[in-house]
């Protein structure tokens, strides 16, 4: 565990890129390759079988730390992280252990089916063996999570530079379905058919923000624009007669859209196509909105009633495979050209449609779509080079995303929470209202969009002006008033104000405007009714 | 509580009514007893002060022309109808708890304080007491302090590594206390030590008062990485990664203060290295010190006041939170006069 925890300090304790990559490097070329192969596994996000549950290990921390349990219970969302506040309430460790990574893992898997005492035992005795961050690890391996400061894309890059193998195959290679259990370093990283699991989906190209408009770009003629749809961005992968369904986020959510099973009647085995998963209802001339899809991504699977209520189709983009071959090498256009003519004799109850692109000659052109996109249901534009390849990551200069501007209303806080982990001691939390005569109504939370200058200067105000405290909560004087912007609004009976908004954040801090400034309860019931 | 009790919590600060003085006020008042020189306990405008002789030159050089008047640590003091003395915090240089005596009944205001020898500052004594005022800055059980010669080792293991690789090493820390107790620790094998000269002021001000820092270079603009190679550098943290610092380049920086203890919070602020270390007390500290008062009634000020207030009382103190305008350590106090850690 001590190389490891070497690793992991020197990747966590830097902000600096070379430096992290250095390090994994490094690490990559002396380690053995169960402990390579586990590292890769931990920094993506998977881990070992959970053997020992988060309540038991509660419990047994705050009672060899000897303390009451909801001391324990309420120091966790201070520090904001379950392994991390068992690491710090225990006693420091009485010995040492020269165990590595993979051994550890090994010891806990085999504790998996014992008893609780026997698993007891097994914790507090690596408790006591373990210090500072080799504690910590321990403990991410039982609750998971151990995401440090690292992407994928570094990981990768240092991988590469120890392997001497090329970074983009080393990519699509670490994607998918695989897991430290099922596979080897070997197997993973080195063999020559890494094509093994049917389900492996490729990287997702990713776009930046746009700054400006589209005047930036020259030769409008070699762009294409398209609808960036406010859905869920995903790849459908029709491979040895199955279908297998990735979000963004690396997720495998196949079993949660079981409409685009037949999607394989429709298109021919070894097609993979990037795209939106959208709520559309047949025959209307828009999707429908981003909080119908909310109730499917919520569940593992799908009762019948909720896939009349809210059917999903995939709007296709782009072209990943075609007939067994990875097209991602291919310019755009070609890639595009394809799958149009793959989509043209589609049905209407296809459960795949092509997303449309949008005709253009000058940038006044696709300002008039930005603007037009909001009541297309989309949340801004896609500009695309015509002959870009499909690129693996967030890439600058051949996709970009041109988002619409958000909805903006002033409104004053009232309440103030302090944050956790990275902001434990700032204030961050903010609850916002409006006025509605003397009255103020509060309308949302927000919690992020300032600078830590603003946070600490606002943290320093909330302590000399709090009214009230309710726990963790203090009511300050309602004086400070906010730009709060949000993607969308909608009627929520559940909420005081009647309305409930998607991703609220503040957007500015208006010290220029006195309270009476700040909108009112008519202004967001009008926002309600024009955008709701 | 007795109908007249000896302190009392006012809009302005602690309040005496026997002896008709304050201790740490926030607003103007007539008389101030000031635990300690840092900003949030020693404020500008009080028409008298009384603080201990240790503390008083940093008073001065704070708040300038003020009229102060010095007391020894144990020195006892008739004030009204209180009988007021002065205490070793060992939170920095001359800090203070105050204990004051009406009619029998003891009360001690203990201001900011830490149980560790820091080698500066004199060392934290236990009062005896019946009602004990206590921050708790650091009043949750994930706080524990290592102790400094293990924390100097990690110190002058990055500074060494640093200077190896060709690089400076610049420590944020607020100028007065924790800057001086970090200087202490630094072994001066290794290379020169450069101070801002916000630092460098106060350093200056403590080895007149015949406190025994070691060498130390002021950084003026002439005082580059080319100038003194190998270097660490001590500057607030304002001064971190700001215009002033790019001559010292290339460098890493780090950031010394009990809140490093949260990986969280070190991963925001801390730079390349984050260094456990507080001149207040963590969760044992706190718990060894109410303890070895033998006060019944506890009285919680700054810091997690809540969960440690509730603690208590589930202890079997009478424990209860006190409003407070005081800072404790705070990592993100805008400039240096703010709160030191
Ligand atoms: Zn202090
Ligand atoms: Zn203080």
């Amino acid at each position: 565990m001590k190389a490891f925890a070497a690793l992991f300090t020197a990747i966590d304790q830097s902000t600096k890129t070379t430096i992290k990559v250095n390090a994994l490097a490094e690490y990559f070329k002396a380690a053995d390759d169960i402990d390579k192969l586990w590292t890769i596994a931990l920094f993506s996000g998977r881990r070992p079988k959970r053997a020992v549950s988060t309540t038991r290990l509660r419990e047994w921390g705050a009672e060899v730390a000897g303390i009451p349990l909801w001391l324990f219970e309420d120091c966790y969302p201070i520090v904001g992280d379950l392994a991390e506040t068992i690491a710090l309430v225990l006693p420091p460790n009485q010995t040492t252990d020269n165990r590595p990574l993979s051994q550890w893992i090994n010891d806990l898997r085999a504790v998996y089916k014992a008893d609780e005492t026997a698993k007891k035992v097994f914790v507090l005795d690596a408790w006591a063996r373990l210090g500072g961050t080799e504690r910590f690890i321990f403990n991410k391996l039982i609750t998971g999570g151990m995401r440090v400061g690292v992407s994928q894309k570094l990981m990768t890059r240092a991988l590469a530079r120890a392997t001497d193998r090329d970074e983009a195959e080393l990519a699509h290679r670490l994607m998918g379905n695989w897991h430290p259990d099922d596979t080897t370093w070997h197997a993973l990283i080195e063999a020559q058919d890494a094509s093994a699991d049917a389900s492996r989906p490729y990287p997702f190209h990713l776009a930046y923000a746009l700054e400006g408009g589209p005047e930036a770009l020259e030769h409008p003629a070699d762009w294409r624009a398209e609808w960036k749809w406010d859905g869920i961005r995903g790849q459908l992968i029709l491979r040895g007669g199955e279908y297998f369904v990735w979000s963004r986020g690396e997720e495998l959510m196949t079993d949660r859209f079981p409409e685009l099973a037949r999607a394989v009647d429709y298109l021919p085995d070894g097609t993979v196509l990037d795209g939106e998963l959208l709520v559309w209802h047949p025959g209307t001339a828009h999707p429908a909105r981003f909080n119908t899809l909310q109730p499917r991504i919520g569940r593992k699977t799908v009762p019948k009633k909720l896939l009349k209520e809210a059917p999903v189709v995939l709007h296709a983009y782009d072209l990943l495979e075609w007939q067994g071959e990875d097209v991602r090498h291919l310019p755009f256009r070609e890639r595009r050209a394809q799958l149009e003519t793959a989509c043209a004799a589609m049905p209407e109850e296809a459960p795949v449609k092509l997303s449309p692109q949008l005709k253009f000659s000058t940038p006044a052109d696709l300002h008039a779509y930005r603007d037009g996109a909001r009541d297309a249901q989309a949340e801004g534009l896609m500009l695309k080079r015509a002959d870009s390849p499909y690129l693996a990551g967030r890439k600058k200069g051949d996709w970009w995303k041109w988002k619409l501007a958000p909805l903006t209303i002033d409104a004053v806080m009232i309440y103030a929470q302090s944050g956790s982990g990275r902001r434990a001691n700032l204030f961050t939390d903010f609850t916002f209202a409006v006025r509605d005569g003397e009255a103020l109504v509060p309308f949302t939370k927000a919690y992020s969009g300032l600078t830590d200058k603003e946070f600490r200067e606002i943290t320093a105000w909330v302590r000399k002006n709090t009214l009230q405290r309710f726990g963790p909560v203090r009511q300050v004087t309602p004086h400070h008033v906010f730009e709060i912007a949000f993607e969308g609004i909608q009627a929520s009976p559940r909420h005081k104000s009647g309305v409930a908004l998607r991703f609220p954040r503040m957007l500015r801090w208006r010290q220029d405007k006195p309270l009476a400034e700040a909108n009112t309860l008519d202004d967001l019931n009008e926002m309600l009714r024009l955008y709701g | 509580m007795s109908s007249n009790p000896v302190l009392t919590f006012t809009p302005e600060g602690i309040y005496c009514p026997a002896g008709d003085f304050y201790i740490d006020p926030w607003r103007r008042v007539d008389r101030a007893m000031i635990t300690h020189g840092h900003s949030d306990h020693a404020r500008w405008g009080m028409g008298r002060y009384l603080a201990t002789h240790e503390a008083l030159p940093v008073m001065r050089h704070r708040l300038g022309d003020i009229e102060a008047e010095g007391i020894a640590y144990g020195e006892r003091r008739v004030i009204g109808g209180a009988i007021v003395s002065f205490h070793p915090a060992g939170h920095v240089p001359g800090s203070a708890q105050i204990r004051v005596e009406v009619g029998g009944e003891v009360w001690v205001a203990s201001g900011d304080y830490k149980i560790i020898d820091d080698g500066l500052s004199t060392p934290f004594e236990p009062v005896r007491c019946h009602h004990f005022i206590t921050e708790s800055t650091f009043g949750l059980p994930v706080f524990h302090w290592e102790p400094q010669q293990t924390v100097a080792a990690y110190l002058n293991d990055w500074w060494r590594g640093c200077a190896d690789a060709g690089k400076t090493a610049m420590l944020g820390a607020y100028s007065l206390g924790k800057a001086q107790r970090l200087i202490s620790m630094l072994d001066p094998e290794i290379g020169p030590v450069l101070c801002h000269a916000a630092v460098e002021n106060t350093n200056a001000v403590m080895r007149a008062q015949g406190i025994t820092l070691p060498e130390t270079i002021l950084a003026n603009k002439d005082v580059t990485a080319k100038t003194h190679p190998r270097a660490m550098v001590i500057a607030p943290p304002s001064a971190l990664g700001s215009a002033w610092s790019k001559r010292f380049g290339p460098l890493e920086s780090g950031f010394a203060s009990g809140w490093m203890a949260m990986r969280g919070v070190r991963r925001r602020r801390a730079g390349d290295r984050g260094f456990i270390i507080s001149d207040h007390a963590d969760w044992d500290g706190l718990l060894w010190a109410i303890k070895q008062t033998e006060a019944e009634n506890i009285y919680v000020t700054h810091g997690y006041t809540d969960i440690f207030t509730r603690y208590l009382n589930e202890q079997g103190w009478n424990a209860q939170v006190v409003p407070t305008q005081f800072e404790g350590e705070s990592l993100d106090a805008s400039d240096d006069s703010g709160e030191a850690a």
